[in-house]
């Protein structure tokens, strides 16, 4: 038995997520388009060096999370909920050992314009998901504590936005390692 | 003296919660306003000091460093922590009343959004403490404002505080926008709010679109200055041009969310005192959607003197100039609402009517501003700074003033007074020409802005003097304005639920109004609800 969705236009948290998610969604604009701007002189490192088959694993395990998460919000699921956390924290551990490798061959935000763009855009799309996987556990935690209190909207809204942060990864994935293939 | 009225709001006091933890829209506006009031007097001080140190060529008031300093903190002060503040204060306090709504959508939210934005304000102002302000100017262009060129704090103050007070700015604009679009009482459509409204609406979209690419700005220059990036360093390869795109696409923006609120202000103001309804409804709602569209397509109009290229800049100077349009349609809209009118002429009609006045020759500069060949040949002038101010001050300013002598009845239970009112409007209206007028001159013989003296022989002395004698009348005002709200604040006349006989529904409650606003929720059949109660016989058809 489903529920009535709230709907985006009608419901106030949702709406507002929507907004912020809107705002957001510029600020990503603008990163990128700097990132865009500055391809051309970082794209012999970024060939030399970037993983993109293991990186596309990662990647796989954020995307899928997006899976989990609707899953979790449909049936008000904590098991699901707790999948999608696995899901994304496996993102940022791959995240975090491309880094470690990238950082080991002297490559970070200050030795290039390319590190400096890569690490920008990389590293404030994984501040939203470690933003994400944190506004997922507390919703987790509330969940097993006092199922009743949450409020359903309150799944919907979470998922919004974790659908926001895989969606920005779509566009970063396919500007920033798929572009290595152009 | 009068029987005592209780300031602010009426709410019991065991269930006060005090000022540091208050949620309620109307305490969070007035907090707001106070924020804007404490930073509009500390950047005047410093526009002050700027005055005196220009008003005699070859002064020695302050040393160059200092000046530098004061000039950037005075417009981040006036534009982030002054004037902003003040209208999402307004707003705060009056967009639930006017749409008939207990509080905002999110109220814990809307407390969050003051005190992100309080202490982004107070972070900025803590790089005084901390070795030196930013003294890069407002917009801060790189390279300037990289480490090798800036080593100081000042401008990683100033990168904090910006981002910290444009998200507290950004999460209000949200609160706003889903409080008007979805807490709106019953017959009360969108089409039926007050302008102000409306105005407040199409601001809380354009900050939503504007401050991200400040705050995405914001970040790279710190990643530049704090992880050795390369985001604005031509030595490194990157484009220093870049900044001046992104800060532009927030900055003219920016103009418009600082000027339509304004707009709304006069909006509601006109009406009452001209007894009519506005003339053109739709026409100043319809053109400020306009006006918000365009305002994101005019931001390289700042970089005309940049080279960016003649087909760029022909593009822009067009997109400047179609603004004209939409700002004119609103202009007619207020004198076709005086026409034939019965006007009252109170101070807060005073403020409005100026604004149009003052505004009309802001926005006619700006026009020639548009011109390509003109903006080359005054860019970074005064005539640059004369343009912004009478747009922002002789505008905006003179807007809040209207609003404030509009709405201080209903926040207070009290009228300012009248006689200390007009003393306020006219050394206000003299002071402000006598400070902005000769910097057309200025600017157009040649003086550059930002420039802490100049020497006797350019001739610039005479009117510069004249600047700072205005300045000097222009603080007379505020300081009697202060003293206006001070007195009224205790003893000013008891005003009453609807002290100017006026149409929309924030009057149709008790000044200062109650917790939740309304004891029953209103219901509302035309635009302004409140004549048609008071008048059932006259009731607007929409």
């Amino acid at each position: 038995m489903i529920a009535v969705r709230p709907a985006l236009t009608t419901h106030r948290t949702l709406l507002g997520v929507g907004i912020f998610i809107a705002s957001e969604s510029i600020f990503f604009l603008a990163i990128v388009l700097a990132y865009v701007a500055y391809r051309d002189a970082g794209l012999a490192t970024a060939k030399a060096t970037l993983d993109i088959g293991r990186t596309a694993i990662f990647s796989v395990a954020l995307f899928g999370s997006s899976a989990t998460m609707a899953l979790a919000a449909r049936a008000e699921s904590g098991r699901w909920l707790a999948a999608t956390i696995v899901l994304g924290a496996i993102f940022l551990l791959g995240q975090g050992s491309e880094y470690a490798r990238l950082l080991g061959e002297g490559i970070g935000p200050g030795s290039a314009l390319f590190g400096t763009t890569f690490f920008t855009l990389t590293g404030l799309h994984g501040l939203h998901v470690l933003a994400g996987l944190v506004t997922l556990a507390a919703l987790l935690a509330a969940n097993r504590r006092r199922r009743r209190a949450v409020h359903p909207v309150a799944w919907e809204a979470v998922g919004m936005y974790w659908h926001f942060v895989d969606a920005v990864w779509v566009v970063v994935f396919s500007v920033v390692y798929v572009g290595t293939l152009l | 003296m009068t029987a005592a009225v209780p300031l602010w709001v009426r709410r019991p006091a065991a269930e006060r919660v005090g000022w540091l933890r208050t949620v309620d829209h109307k305490e969070i506006g007035v907090l707001y306003i106070g924020m804007g009031i404490a930073f509009f007097a500390l950047g005047g001080l410093e526009a002050l000091l700027l005055r005196a140190q220009l008003a005699t060529p070859e002064e020695q008031l302050v040393d160059p460093e200092t000046f530098n300093q004061a000039f950037t903190v005075h417009g981040v002060t006036m534009i982030l922590l002054a004037v902003v503040p003040l209208l999402v204060g307004f707003a705060n306090y009056m967009v639930p009343l006017m749409i008939g709504a207990p509080d905002v959508a999110f109220p814990r939210l809307n407390a969050l959004s003051f005190w992100l934005s309080l202490v982004g304000g107070i972070v900025l102002y803590f790089s005084f403490l901390a070795g030196g302000a930013p003294d890069t100017g407002w917009f801060s262009y790189a390279p300037l404002s990289e480490r090798a060129f800036a080593p100081g704090t000042g401008v990683d103050y100033y990168i904090l505080g910006l981002a910290v007070n444009g998200a507290g700015t950004i999460i209000g604009a949200i609160n706003l926008a889903v409080t008007i679009l979805l807490m709106r009482c019953p017959g009360m459509a969108i089409s039926r709010v007050p302008l102000f409204v409306w105005m407040t609406l199409i601001t809380s979209v354009l900050i939503l679109g504007a401050y991200p690419a400040l705050t995405a700005a914001l970040v790279m220059l710190l990643v530049d200055r704090q992880l050795g990036g390369h985001f604005f360093d031509p030595a490194g390869g990157g484009q220093a041009v870049l900044w001046q795109h992104l800060f532009w696409f927030f900055g003219h923006p920016e103009v418009y969310i600082m000027v339509l609120p304004a707009m709304g202000m006069i909006s509601e103001v006109i009406p009452v005192f001209s007894r009519k309804p506005i003339f053109g409804y739709s026409f100043v709602a319809g053109s400020s959607v306009a006006i918000a569209f365009l305002s994101f397509a005019v931001w390289a109009h700042h970089m005309f003197a940049v080279g960016l290229g003649d087909t760029e800049n022909a593009i822009f100077s067009v997109t400047s100039m179609l603004i004209a349009i939409p700002t004119g349609v609103k202009i007619f809209n207020w004198i076709a609402t005086m026409i034939g009118g019965r006007l009252r002429m109170t101070s807060a009609m005073l403020f409005a009517v100026g604004f149009i006045a003052m505004f009309v020759i802001g926005g006619l500069s700006g026009v020639s501003l548009a011109v390509v060949p003109i903006d080359q040949a005054v860019t970074d002038s005064y005539y640059v700074v004369a343009h912004l101010h009478y747009v922002l001050f002789g505008g905006t300013m003179l807007g809040i003033f209207a609003g404030a002598y509009y709405w201080f009845p209903k926040m207070t239970g009290r009228l300012l007074s009248e006689r200390l009112g007009r003393w306020h409007f006219w050394l206000t209206f003299a002071g402000f020409n006598l400070t902005f007028l000769p910097q057309h001159w200025l600017g157009a013989v040649g003086m550059p802005r930002r420039v802490f003296t100049y020497a006797a022989s350019t001739g610039w002395g005479p009117l510069n003097l004249v600047s700072t004698i205005g300045a000097a009348i222009l603080a007379v005002a505020m300081v009697v304005f202060f003293v206006n709200l001070a007195r009224s604040l205790r003893s000013g006349e008891i005003a009453g639920d609807d002290p100017w006989d006026a149409f929309t529904l924030e009057w149709a409650t008790t000044s200062p109004p109650p917790p939740e606003n309304f004891t029953t929720t209103p219901a509302v059949t035309g635009r302004r609800p409140l004549w048609d109660r008071k008048h059932p016989e006259l009731r607007d058809a929409r």
